[in-house]
C-alpha cells in the first residue's frame, strides 16, 4: 500500500525527452492509419536493404535471350517479373534498385528540412525581435518561389546530381515546418514550467533545448514525414523532364525511359505502372504517419 | 484599405526578392551570360567590346539595377535561340497555360466542393472509409504519372484524345479567339485537363470536408436545428455557405501554384505553355528565355497570393475587422 501512495512522475523532474519519445513510439499501435504507413516504410527499407539479394541482375545491364538476341521489350515472365526494357534491361530489378535512391534522396531531404524547420522554429520563436523577423522574411522569401520551376532551374544549371535535388527540395521545404514549429514555441514559451524553470535560473539555451525542444519534437517528425514524400515525387517529376541524375537508377528515371521509348504507345503498363504506385505508397504512407502524430500530439484536431 | 495596402507591399516585395535570387543565381552560374553569343573566333579585344556593348563590364550592383529597370518596361531581352523578344515567346504561350490551369482549376473544384460536402454527410460510412484513402492517393501521385496512364490508356489504346501538342497539323486560324473556341482546340485540351483535375480535386474535396465537419458543430447550426430547419436547409444554406470561405482562397491560391506544378504536366502532353518553354529553355541553356519563363510564373504566383488575401478578407468579415491593420 505505501507503494501507491508515492506516485511517479517522470515527466516533472526527468529530461521531458524521454516520455515524449515513448509515446511517439506508442504512437502507431493507437492510430491504424499511421500503422499502415509505418509499415509501409519498414517494408520499403527492407526492399532497400536486400535490393541486391531480392533482384540479382544488374538494373542497367544489357540482356540477351537464349538465342543470343536481344531481349528487347520482353513481356513479362518467370525470368523477368516485369518484363524488359526496350533496350533489353530487367524493370523488376530497375525497381527494387530504385527504391534505394528513393529512400536516399526521401531522407536525407526529410533530415535537413526538420533539422533547419526545428532550428530555425525554436530561435525564431523563442528569441523573437531581430532574428525572428529576419528569419521570417527570409522564410516568406523562399516560400514564394514557385517551388518546380525553382527545382528544375537550379538542377539545371549548378548539375543534374542528386544532392542538388535534395538541396533544392529543402531550401524549399524548410519554411513551413519553420513558421508551424515557430507558432508553437510562442505558445510553449508562456507555459508555467517554462515560467518556473526561467525563475530558477535556468539559461534560455538550456530552457529551449530541455524544456521546449523534447514537446516540439513530433511536429518535426510531422514535417520530416511529409519532406520525404515531396522530395520522392519532386525527384521524380525533375528526372521526368531530363534533369535528374544520369548515374542513380530512380523511379523518375524509369518513368522518363519509358516516356521517351514510346512504352505508352506499345502498352507496356508493367513498365511505367509500377514505379507511380511505389511513389504513391510511399508518398501517402507519409501522409498516413503525420496524420497519426497529429491526431495523437495535437488533440484538437483529434476526431476529424 | 490599409490592409489591402499592407498586403500588396507585402506580395511586391516577396516578388522582388524573387527577381533579387533570380538575377544572381543566373550571375553565379558557372561561364559568363555571353558563353552563347560569343564566337570562338573574335579576339580577346573584340569579346571585351561585346561585354561593353551588353553592359557586363560594369559592376554587379549597376547590372542588377539597369535590369530591375529594364524587367519593369517589359523588357525581358532576347532570347539566345529564337533570337527573339522573350516577352512576345512569353505571351504567345501565356493564354495556352492559364487555358490549361483555370480549366482545370474550375473542374476540380466543383467536384471536390460536392464530394467533399458528400463525403461529410456520409461521415462514417463504409464509402468514407475507401474514399478518403482514394483520394489521398491522387493527391501523393506525381502528376505526370497520372497523365502517363491516361495517355496510355484513353489516347493510345481507345484512342478518344489526340497525345500531344494544342492543335492538329496543318490546321489555320483567322485569329486566336478563333483558335481556342475550335473543337479541335478543345478536343486537345480535354485530356491535360482532366489528369490536372484529377490531381488538383483532393485538396479542395478534403479541405471542404473537414471544414463542414467542423462547422457542423457550431452555435449556429445548432440554432438552426433548433428552429426545426430540415437537415438539408441547414447543410446548404448554414453549414456550407461558411464551409466554402477556406476553400474560395484556395482556389486562388491553386492557380498561383498549380502555374508552378504545370511544368509536367505540359511536358507529358507536349501543351505549349509557359512550364514547358522553361523546361526547354533551361536544357538548351537559353539564359534570358528560362529567365523571362521563371519571372512570368512567380508573377502569377503573387498575384494570386495578393487575390487570395484581397478574398479572405472580403469573404470573412472577422479578418478585416478583428485586426488591426
Amino acid at each position: 500500500m505505501a507503494e501507491r501512495a508515492e506516485p511517479v512522475l517522470p515527466a516533472r523532474t526527468g529530461w521531458p525527452l524521454l516520455p515524449v519519445l515513448r509515446r511517439m513510439a506508442a504512437m502507431p499501435l493507437r492510430d491504424p492509419f499511421a500503422f499502415t504507413g509505418l509499415l509501409i516504410y519498414v517494408l520499403f527499407m527492407l526492399v532497400a536493404l536486400f535490393a541486391d539479394q531480392l533482384a540479382p541482375l544488374d538494373p542497367l545491364e544489357i540482356l540477351f535471350t537464349k538465342a543470343g538476341k536481344l531481349a528487347a521489350n520482353v513481356p513479362p515472365s518467370l525470368d523477368f517479373p516485369l518484363g524488359t526494357t526496350n533496350l533489353g534491361r530487367d524493370i523488376y530489378a530497375q525497381l527494387v534498385h530504385g527504391t534505394r535512391s528513393a529512400l536516399a534522396v526521401g531522407l536525407s531531404a526529410a533530415i535537413i528540412v526538420a533539422i533547419v524547420g526545428t532550428v530555425v522554429g525554436l530561435v525564431a520563436g523563442y528569441f523573437g525581435g531581430m532574428a525572428d523577423a529576419v528569419l521570417m522574411r527570409i522564410a516568406d522569401m523562399a516560400l514564394s518561389l514557385p517551388f518546380l520551376p525553382f527545382v528544375i532551374v537550379l538542377t539545371g544549371f549548378l548539375g543534374a546530381s542528386t544532392s542538388n535535388i535534395v538541396l533544392a527540395v529543402a531550401l524549399l521545404l524548410w519554411p513551413n515546418s519553420a513558421r508551424v514549429i515557430r507558432s508553437q514555441v510562442l505558445t510553449l514559451r508562456e507555459r508555467a514550467y517554462v515560467e518556473a524553470a526561467r525563475v530558477t535560473g535556468a539559461s534560455s539555451w538550456r530552457i529551449l533545448f530541455v524544456h521546449i525542444a523534447p514537446n516540439i519534437l513530433p511536429l518535426s517528425f510531422v514535417y520530416a514525414a511529409i519532406a520525404i514524400g515531396w522530395a520522392i515525387i519532386t525527384e521524380a517529376s525533375v528526372s521526368f523532364l531530363g534533369f535528374g541524375d544520369s548515374e542513380s537508377v530512380s523511379w523518375g528515371y524509369m518513368l522518363q525511359d519509358a516516356f521517351s521509348s514510346q512504352a505508352l504507345s506499345r502498352g507496356q503498363y508493367a513498365w511505367f505502372v509500377p514505379p507511380g504506385v511505389c511513389i504513391i505508397l510511399v508518398v501517402v504512407a507519409g501522409f498516413f504517419i503525420s496524420r497519426g502524430y497529429e491526431e495523437v500530439f495535437m488533440p484538437r484536431l483529434r476526431g476529424r | 484599405m490599409k490592409l489591402v495596402l499592407e498586403r500588396f507591399t507585402h506580395n511586391a516585395l516577396a516578388l522582388l526578392a524573387v527577381t533579387t535570387i533570380l538575377f544572381f543565381m543566373f550571375r553565379l552560374m558557372p561561364g559568363t551570360p555571353l558563353a552563347a553569343f560569343i564566337n570562338e573566333n573574335l579576339n580577346a579585344d573584340q569579346q571585351q567590346a561585346m561585354l561593353e556593348q551588353f553592359g557586363l563590364d560594369r559592376p554587379m550592383w549597376q547590372q542588377y539595377f539597369i535590369y530591375l529597370g529594364n524587367l519593369l518596361q517589359g523588357e525581358f531581352g532576347l532570347s539566345f535561340f529564337q533570337r527573339r523578344p522573350v516577352l512576345n515567346i512569353l505571351l504567345e504561350v501565356l493564354p495556352n497555360s492559364l487555358i490549361l490551369t483555370l480549366a482545370s482549376l474550375i473542374i476540380a473544384y466543383i467536384f471536390g466542393v460536392l464530394a467533399g460536402a458528400w463525403l461529410a454527410w456520409r461521415r462514417g460510412s463504409w464509402i468514407e472509409r475507401v474514399a478518403v484513402p482514394a483520394v489521398l492517393a491522387t493527391r501523393a501521385a506525381p502528376e505526370f504519372w497520372i497523365g502517363m496512364v491516361l495517355l496510355a490508356l484513353l489516347s493510345f489504346n481507345a484512342g478518344w484524345f489526340p497525345s500531344g501538342g494544342a492543335s492538329s497539323p496543318g490546321l489555320a486560324y483567322t485569329n486566336n479567339w478563333q483558335r481556342i473556341v475550335s473543337w479541335d482546340y478543345l478536343h486537345h485540351l480535354a485530356l491535360p485537363v482532366l489528369t490536372l483535375a484529377l490531381y488538383l480535386q483532393g485538396l479542395p474535396l478534403l479541405l471542404m470536408r473537414s471544414n463542414m465537419l467542423e462547422v457542423m458543430h457550431e452555435e449556429f447550426v445548432t440554432m438552426a436545428r433548433m428552429k426545426g430547419f430540415s437537415e438539408w436547409r441547414i447543410v446548404i444554406n448554414h453549414a456550407a455557405r461558411n464551409a466554402l470561405l477556406p476553400v474560395v482562397t484556395a482556389f486562388a491560391l491553386g492557380v498561383g501554384l498549380s502555374m508552378g506544378g504545370n511544368v509536367v504536366i505540359e511536358t507529358v502532353f507536349s501543351w505549349p505553355g509557359i512550364g514547358r518553354l522553361l523546361v526547354q529553355a533551361v536544357s538548351v541553356h537559353d539564359y534570358p528565355l528560362a529567365q523571362g519563363a521563371f519571372l512570368m510564373i512567380a508573377l502569377v504566383l503573387a498575384l494570386m497570393n495578393f487575390v487570395a488575401d484581397l478574398l479572405y478578407m472580403v469573404l470573412d468579415p472577422r479578418v478585416s475587422h478583428g485586426r488591426k491593420g
